[in-house]
Parts: C-alpha cells; sequence; structure tokens
C-alpha cells in the first residue's frame, strides 16, 4: 500500500476524528462523497462499483497515511505536591473504599457484610491526619465522592491537595472545589496583598468574596471587618446576611464595634443576626443592656415578664411578635434571658451556683419558658457549667430534667460539654434509658467513643436481643455504632456473636438476625482497625 | 512481596462473580470472621475453611493462575460465594507467606497440575466429512456475499442522501440475511451501517468508508483462493469463518497492558480484551475471553503483570488474536514501565498494519513521553514539544468512558505521561498509564 501519496495530502488524525473535510487536496474523497450522495445515475456516469473500488482505495489510503494532529496549548502542569502517597495496602484500601460508595443501601442494612460507605469518612480523616496526599490516579473518584457528600468535602480536599484543584479548575463538575474556602484556594490574594484584596473584595464573585473575607479575617480581624464597611451600606440585604454570618468563625471582642453600627440596618434579619452575635460576646454593651432587663424580670422574688417592646428592645434584635400560639409577654421575655450574660445570674440569685439557680423552684408556670432560654443561652455563649446544670441527671427521666426534654436540645447542651464528660453522661443516659432515645445523643460523642460509652452501648444491644427486639428497630444506632465504637471493643462484640441459643426466642428468628448484626459489627470494626493500621507511616 | 504473585482487587474478584446475588453472598464472607485455617502457596493458590450454617466448615480452594475453584459447598453456582469470599479475603488483607497446603486441597492441585501436564487427546477427524461441510458453508456465503454487493451498488446507485431517514429497519433485515449466510462477520459489519447516519455531521463520509471496506470484503471473499495465505486467513475471520488452522506459538514473558470489558448492544454477551506484550519478542497480542449471558468472563488478567507463559497466534488479522496457552508460573509484577513511540511512530504501525489487514480499526502502541491535554472540543495526547498530537475519540466504538480520561490527566498533572493504548483511524484510545517514576500501571477505567 502506498502511503507518500496520503501523506502529501497532509490529512491529520484529527481531521479524520472530527470528520473535516473541504480542502482542495481532498477533492477526490470529496468528489466520491458527492457522488455516493447524489447517487451515480446521476453522476459519475452510472458506475457504483467504480465508485466503490476508488472509494476501498481511497479510505485505505486515508487511513494509512495518517499524520498527527497540531497540538492544542496544554495546561499549566499542576503544582508539585510534596506530601507522600499512602502505603500501598492503603492505596488498595481507598480504592475499594471508593469503588464500594453507592454500592451499599440496597436491600436495607441486612446481612454480616461491612457497610464500606461510613468507613470512607474515617479513612479520609486518618489519611489527613498522617499528611498523605491522594493518588494522582484516584482523585477524580475521590473529588466525584466529594461533589455527591458535602460531609466528605473538607478532608477530600485536603487530601487532594494542589492536584484536585488543578483538576477542578479543568473539570466544571468538580468546580466546587475551588470554593472550598479554608480548604485552599490558591487564587486567592495573600491577606498582605492590599491592592489584589481590594480588587477581589470590589470585583469577586460573592463565594470569593467569602472566602476572601475568611482569609483577611484569619490573618488580621481588624482588617476584615475594615473591608466589610467600605462597601457595607452598597451590598445587598442577603449579602449582607450572609457576610455577617461568616463572622461567627472566629467572633470576638474587637467585632463589637462593626455589630453594634449593623444594629441600625435596614435589614431585620441582619440586625437580629447582630444582635445574636453580640449576645455571643458576653462583654458586649448589647449583652450588658440584655442583662439589664432581663435581670429586672427574673430574680428570686419570682417572675415579671416585661409589659411592652420599647424601642430600646426592638433596636436590640428582639422580635416583637411572637409566633402564632405564643403569648407576647413570654416571646419577650425568652429573648431577653436567652442574650444576657449566664455569669450575671450568681450576683442575681445571692451567689448560687447554676445548679442550685436552676433547681431552684418557678413560680406561674413559667419554668419551661426560663429554663428553655437558659438552654439556648448556654449554648450560645459556650457556658459547659450552665449546660451541665441544665441536662441535670442523665438517669432520670427526661422529662423530669431541669433544662429540656427535647433530645435535640440537650444534643446541643452535650456539644458545649468536655469531651470526657460528655461522653459520660451519654453512657449514663445509655444506661438508664436504653438506645431508643440516644441516637442524637450519641451523634454529638467524640470518635472513637470513650471505654464507657462503648460499653453502654454494648451492652444496651445485648439487652435489646435479650429483650426480644428485631436489630431493625435501632438501625440508626447501629451505623452510628459501626463508624464509633472503639475498634478494641471488637472483642466483647465477638463473644456476643457467639452467644448461646439456650434462651427462649421471644421473637422468630431474632436470634439469628442479631447474631448476623453483631457480626457485621464486629468485621466492621476489625476492617476500621486494619483500616487505621494500614495508614500507619511505616517507622 | 512473599505471597501469591500480586493480589487482585476486590473488583476483580467480584468480576467473577456468575451474577449479583453471588456477588453480594460473596462479599458478606470476604471478611475474617467465618475463616479459619486459610493460607496460600507460592504456585498460585489459596484455601480456607469457611464457617457455613452446618456443623462442618465448607473446604474451599482455588487456582488463582486458572482461576479455577473447588468447594465443598453443594451450590451450583460457579465460583460459588465462598470461592469468592475467600478470594476477596485475599484480596483484602493476603493469607500470609507461602505454606504448604493441607491435604484436602493439595489433592485437587495435584490433579489440576496432572491434567494440565497431559497434553490433549486429539479427536479423529472425518477428513471429508470435514471438507463437505467446509464447501456448504463457503457456498452458503457466496451467495450472502454477492446479495450484499447487490445491495451497495443499488444504494450507490440511487444515492445515499436518503439513509438519514431509512432506519435501522432494512439494515437489520440485511444483517439477518447474513446470519442466514452463516457470516456473521459481514452481518455485524451490516449492523454498525444502520448506526451511522444517526452519528452527526460528516456521516456520509464515514458510510462511503463503511461502504468501500464492506465492499473489499466481499471481493476480496470472491477472490480468496487466490490470495496470499496469511492474507485469505484475514479475510476468513473477518467474514466470521473459525481459523482452521493452528497459529505459531510464542513462549514469552507477557506483560498485561490492558484489560477491559465491553458488552455487546443487546446487552447479552461481555467481550474481555486482553493486551499482552512480549517482554523479549516485543510482540502485541490480543486475547478475547467471552462472558456467556449474565456471566462475566472468566480469564482475569490484572495490569502490570507478567506471565511466562506460551501465547499461540491466530492466523491472520495481522497477528494480533492469540489464545494463551500452557502458564508456567504465577504471575509476577512487571517492575518497570514500558518505553513508548512517538505520535508519528504510533499512526505509523496503524498503517503498516493496514497492509496485512484493511479491516483493522486500531493498532496497539505504547505512547510516550506524552501530555494529556482535555479540551473542550475533545481530548489530545500532545509530545513534549507541544507541536503533534493524536486525538482520543471521546464517543462511538472505542471511545472510552470519560471518567478514565480524567483519570489520565490526574496521574498526568499536565506533566508527561507513558500511555498504552489503541491507535486507528479514529484516534487513540488510552488504556493504561505509566507516571514518569513509577513501574506502576494505572488502568484508565
Amino acid at each position: 500500500m502506498e502511503t507518500a501519496g496520503a501523506e502529501r495530502t497532509g490529512r491529520t488524525a484529527h481531521e479524520g476524528h472530527a470528520g473535516q473535510q473541504g480542502q482542495e487536496a481532498y477533492a477526490d474523497w470529496d468528489g466520491l462523497v458527492g457522488a455516493a450522495l447524489l447517487g451515480t445515475e446521476r453522476r459519475r456516469g452510472g458506475s457504483p462499483r467504480a465508485l466503490l473500488d476508488e472509494a476501498a482505495v481511497q479510505t485505505l489510503r486515508r487511513r494509512a497515511g495518517l499524520r498527527p494532529a497540531q497540538a492544542q496549548e496544554r495546561p499549566e502542569p499542576a503544582p508539585r505536591d510534596p506530601r507522600p502517597e499512602p502505603p500501598e495496602a492503603a492505596r488498595r484500601r481507598f480504592t475499594q473504599l471508593l469503588a464500594g460508595r453507592g454500592a451499599g443501601g440496597s436491600g436495607g442494612r441486612r446481612g454480616a457484610a461491612p457497610d464500606l460507605t461510613e468507613l470512607l469518612p474515617q479513612w479520609l480523616a486518618a489519611a489527613v491526619r498522617h499528611g498523605y496526599r491522594a493518588p494522582a490516579a484516584l482523585a477524580p473518584a475521590l473529588l466525584d465522592a466529594a461533589k455527591a457528600r458535602t460531609d466528605l468535602r473538607p478532608h477530600a480536599l485536603a487530601l487532594a491537595g494542589s492536584r484536585g484543584l488543578w483538576l477542578a479548575r479543568l473539570n466544571p463538575d468538580w468546580r466546587f472545589a475551588l470554593r472550598g474556602g479554608a480548604a485552599g484556594t490558591p487564587e486567592l490574594p495573600g491577606p498582605e496583598d492590599r491592592e489584589g484584596v481590594e480588587r477581589l473584595w470590589q470585583e469577586g464573585l460573592f463565594a470569593e468574596r467569602v472566602a476572601l473575607l475568611g482569609a483577611v479575617r484569619a490573618h488580621d480581624p481588624a482588617a476584615a471587618t475594615a473591608l466589610l464597611t467600605t462597601t457595607w451600606t452598597a451590598e445587598r440585604a442577603e449579602d449582607r446576611l450572609m457576610f455577617l454570618d461568616s463572622l461567627r468563625v472566629g467572633l470576638s471582642d474587637l467585632d463589637e464595634p462593626f455589630l453594634e453600627a449593623a444594629l441600625g440596618d435596614r435589614s431585620r434579619n441582619v440586625r437580629a443576626t447582630a444582635a445574636e452575635l453580640l449576645s455571643a460576646l458576653t462583654g458586649s454593651a448589647l449583652a450588658g443592656r440584655m442583662a439589664e432587663r432581663a435581670l429586672a424580670c427574673v430574680g428570686p422574688e419570682g417572675i415579671d415578664p416585661p409589659t411592652e417592646c420599647d424601642a430600646g428592645m426592638l433596636r436590640d434584635g428582639v422580635v416583637k411578635r411572637p409566633p402564632a400560639g405564643r403569648g407576647e409577654r413570654a416571646w419577650w421575655l425568652g429573648q431577653l434571658v436567652e442574650a444576657a450574660p449566664l455569669s450575671r445570674w450568681r450576683e442575681r440569685f445571692g451567689g448560687l451556683d447554676p445548679a442550685a439557680i436552676v433547681a431552684l423552684p418557678v413560680g406561674d408556670g413559667w419554668a419551661e419558658e426560663l429554663h428553655a432560654a437558659w438552654c439556648r443561652a448556654a449554648v450560645r455563649q459556650r457556658d459547659p457549667q450552665w449546660s451541665k446544670a441544665l441536662l441535670g441527671s442523665a438517669s432520670a427521666p427526661p422529662a423530669a430534667g431541669p433544662g429540656t426534654a427535647s433530645l435535640a436540645e440537650r444534643a446541643k447542651l452535650l456539644s458545649v460539654l468536655p469531651d470526657g464528660e460528655r461522653a459520660e453522661w451519654v453512657a449514663e443516659f445509655v444506661r438508664a434509658h436504653g438506645l431508643s432515645e440516644a441516637f442524637q445523643l450519641l451523634g454529638v460523642c467524640v470518635v472513637p467513643w470513650a471505654g464507657a460509652l462503648g460499653l453502654a452501648v454494648v451492652d444496651a444491644l445485648d439487652a435489646a436481643r435479650q429483650a426480644g427486639s428485631y436489630p431493625w428497630s435501632f438501625s440508626g444506632v447501629m451505623g452510628l455504632a459501626e463508624r464509633c465504637l472503639d475498634p478494641a471493643d471488637a472483642s466483647r462484640l465477638e463473644a456476643l456473636t457467639r452467644a448461646p441459643g439456650d434462651t427462649v426466642e421471644v421473637s422468630p428468628g431474632a436470634a439469628a438476625y442479631w447474631e448476623e448484626a453483631f457480626q457485621r459489627l464486629a468485621s466492621t470494626l476489625h476492617l476500621r482497625a486494619t483500616m487505621l493500621a494500614e495508614l500507619t507511616p511505616p517507622s | 512481596m512473599t505471597e501469591q504473585g500480586v493480589r487482585w482487587t476486590a473488583e476483580q474478584v467480584l468480576a467473577l462473580a456468575p451474577d449479583d446475588a453471588s456477588r453480594k453472598a460473596g462479599g458478606k464472607l470476604g471478611g475474617a470472621g467465618p475463616w479459619s485455617q486459610t493460607g496460600g502457596s507460592a504456585s498460585g493458590a489459596v484455601w480456607g475453611l469457611c464457617k457455613g450454617s452446618g456443623k462442618t466448615p465448607y473446604r474451599t480452594v482455588v487456582d488463582l493462575t486458572g482461576p479455577a475453584y473447588k468447594c465443598s459447598c453443594p451450590s451450583r453456582k460457579f465460583p460459588c460465594k465462598h470461592a469468592l469470599g475467600l478470594l476477596l479475603l485475599w484480596a483484602a488483607e493476603g493469607v500470609g507467606d507461602p505454606a504448604p497446603e493441607p491435604e484436602w486441597a493439595g489433592e485437587w492441585l495435584a490433579e489440576r497440575a496432572a491434567k494440565a501436564a497431559r497434553p490433549a487427546v486429539a479427536k479423529p477427524v472425518d477428513e471429508e466429512a470435514a471438507r463437505k461441510r467446509a464447501e456448504r458453508r463457503a457456498a452458503r456465503i457466496g451467495a450472502g456475499v454477492t446479495e450484499l454487493e447487490q445491495r451497495l451498488l443499488d444504494l450507490l446507485r440511487g444515492g445515499l442522501a436518503g439513509q438519514e431517514q431509512a432506519g435501522y429497519g432494512a439494515w437489520e433485515e440485511t444483517a439477518a440475511r447474513m446470519v442466514d449466510a452463516q457470516a456473521p462477520g459481514l452481518a455485524s459489519r451490516v449492523r454498525e451501517l444502520a448506526t451511522i447516519p444517526g452519528c452527526g455531521p460528516g456521516w456520509p463520509a464515514r458510510m462511503l468508508e463503511e461502504f468501500a471496506l464492506l465492499h473489499l470484503l466481499d471481493q476480496a471473499w470472491l477472490g480468496v483462493s487466490g490470495l496470499p495465505e496469511q492474507l485469505a486467513a484475514t479475510v476468513r475471520t473477518r467474514v466470521g469463518l473459525a481459523p482452521s488452522a493452528e497459529g505459531e506459538a510464542v513462549r514469552d514473558h507477557w506483560l498485561v497492558l490492558s484489560q477491559y470489558d465491553s458488552v455487546s448492544p443487546d446487552g447479552r454477551l461481555i467481550t474481555r480484551r486482553i493486551w499482552l506484550r512480549g517482554l523479549a519478542g516485543g510482540r502485541p497480542a490480543l486475547v478475547l475471553d467471552f462472558g456467556p449471558p449474565g456471566r462475566p468472563p472468566g480469564l482475569a488478567l490484572p495490569v502490570g503483570l507478567v506471565l511466562e507463559a506460551e501465547v499461540r497466534f491466530r492466523p491472520g488479522s495481522a497477528g494480533l488474536r492469540a489464545d494463551l496457552g500452557e502458564r508456567c508460573a504465577a504471575a509476577v509484577p512487571g517492575g518497570r514501565a514500558p518505553v513508548g513511540v512517538s505520535a508519528e511512530a504510533a499512526l505509523e504501525a496503524y498503517g503498516a498494519a493496514l497492509r496485512e489487514d484493511p479491516w483493522l480499526e486500531s493498532w496497539p502502541v505504547v505512547l510516550g513521553p506524552v501530555v494529556p491535554v482535555p479540551g473542550e472540543w475533545g481530548w489530545q495526547l500532545a509530545d513534549l514539544e507541544g507541536t503533534s498530537a493524536l486525538p482520543v475519540p471521546l464517543a462511538g466504538p472505542g471511545g472510552r468512558s470519560r471518567s478514565g480520561l480524567w483519570q489520565l490527566a490526574a496521574v498526568s498533572g499536565g506533566g508527561p505521561v507513558t500511555v498504552f493504548g489503541e491507535v486507528g483511524h479514529r484516534g487513540f484510545t488510552p488504556l493504561t498509564a505509566w507516571q514518569p517514576d513509577s513501574p506502576e500501571p494505572v488502568a484508565l477505567v
């Protein structure tokens, strides 16, 4: 076959791919295609066979004589990531976990196989902790996983590092990675590059500006609020609200003047958010004003809620109209107490400590309102002493607690306690009340669960089994346990999987289901232990 | 590594499962929980006892070189969930250093070894009857070819312009006639024709190319007795006849360059393509394995492994198609990346191969160093000077999944990589990549 002729035509692989023709040199081939379209009866003197013969020769000449295409502009190379890749076994595991995501789910959470989906976040966290980078070939799958699950993003992006951002700039599917804020946006100017900061602040997209604000704030809080002030009045109300919201991170007394000014904002939502932030700054003037008002209503002598919502209260963010079904006075009282610094109650109640104050009887049915407001204040001011007082005893029936019977509220209060106390409190709760109510509370405990907490959960599961329940009544807790139990607890579980079958079967088949459930739990823990060991750097 | 060769990935194991239920059941047994006395040999076998519902545990052995399975469970599925579970366990955690096998596993393994050593006894053939059968079939194919040729000529006489509206029906009928004529190769080419008008601008040129190549095949068949032996064999294979002669056997250390599956348009047949390259001889080989409906192919060769084996090449088809013969030892990791060629040389190799098989769609090459260039209109693999490049087909036959391309981009990070793939008239389809400083191949899925 002669290729030189085709080479002279300069036909390139690229053109072949895109099916472009039309230059003079292809006149022959184009002529053939034209004749084929119109039909040989109308052109070429009616010999379809001659047309096919010619086309066969041309086709092969075109194929055999292909030349490389002109190269397009190349992307900038990705910056080098100096971090090491994880060890081989960990890389295999990672591949498996990424491939396994989304594979579960069908048929519910039955069977003894470990649930890989839940292990991925832990793998990511551990890998970041050890300072590894994601193997390059797995970066796309990692970005896909992070796209689907926002909870994975911070760790996934940290692991993917500069290679991940490089990919995200090329593929619109992964744009979210560029909005990562603190996770690393190399396009942001350095906080000291005043001109760059100024330009991006004036011209940037909203997300870029939020990220910029965060970066500047981390470097110099005063500079951040100064930057905000330059354009504040020109921002749209919803943007003002979002900017204000971003001040929650690293909130300090330095922010008070800015927030105080925002109390006069045109938008009610902005005013309310500014007031809320100021009340979290217990030394702020607003907190002081609210304390004045609250202390006037609540004291050892009883409760006397405000009778009106005056202009001062309005300016300090008190919302005048109560939601449907609530009395005005109770609504105002709640807002005042919630915003008042908790430290001020000690003197008001003659030196009593929080537990004693909370334990005092409250007259005229105001107890629920007052305690709920104290709960919100404890969470907002991150006050562990008050949180503990409001949580009360874990073993008492929830409804009898001093603070709130709501598990969501209690979970919030728990999150203010130090790790150890939190685990202890929840362990005691589980021992007293079992697992059916404990899900939300377990969710705020630090992973892996402390020994006593893990023990309480496993014991409670065992008790549920003996009582004849089915394991799927506890599927939520089971899932949590797979993620959170210390792998060291696996041996205890393995003993349970071999529990003797001599007990009377209260519920048909339950024993077998429990055995399977415990087996899955044990094998997940085993897998987690192996997985974490694989990530440990060889020393 | 001191274990049973390179461990497979979980996907490789799960690809062996006969159905979805087995995949799930195998997955459940993939942890250490139910297993005891697991172990493996250096020659590539793993075994273990799996606790089931009964008193005696099941005895499961897998010969990784096959792979072949043996299990004392009553399941008729093959491989059974225990074999899958054992392989998953091995894939995830390994089964430790090589050890002598227990008696129950040893018996079966020894039996297999003995069987492999025995040469297959050829059945006596009734040559006269076979010749008659071949003649009859040749006559039927000849009639089919003549009919097809007539149809092509008729269409060209009236013009292809109406084909955009013609739909699949007419081609489907012609394809059925080719099946009746016992020419499955022609039938599938005809079926392809039906899809061309739907693939966008430039379809008339593509259609004419396919017409021309079909015409060439028709003519070649009609004159097959006058062709040189290799080309005649190619023509017979392309029409759809099984090879008649034994091909050349080549013994070498074969590097597995790629393994990927494709599913037939009706979803019934899975074709696994495995690309090998002889490390000493440099010869490429394509090993195909097929999975019957609902079952994946049995042959699994992870990319990057090197196996010492005899490969038997089928006659014709540019000497690519091959069958894997006797394997001499368990596969081991390859150790280094192959050396790549330029875009120019890759296209030349394809052009040269067309001489032996004008119907060849693509040719396997290792390309590199090249830089993948993602582009809005299409991807390229460009040389380091940034002058010449090969386009990457994004859709249509041979087009790879987008995720594989992004993996390629991720591996390169804008820098040079070595890429194995198939180069043809549509461009270069990347299948496996190597980073500059790593011998470890990345299969682009």
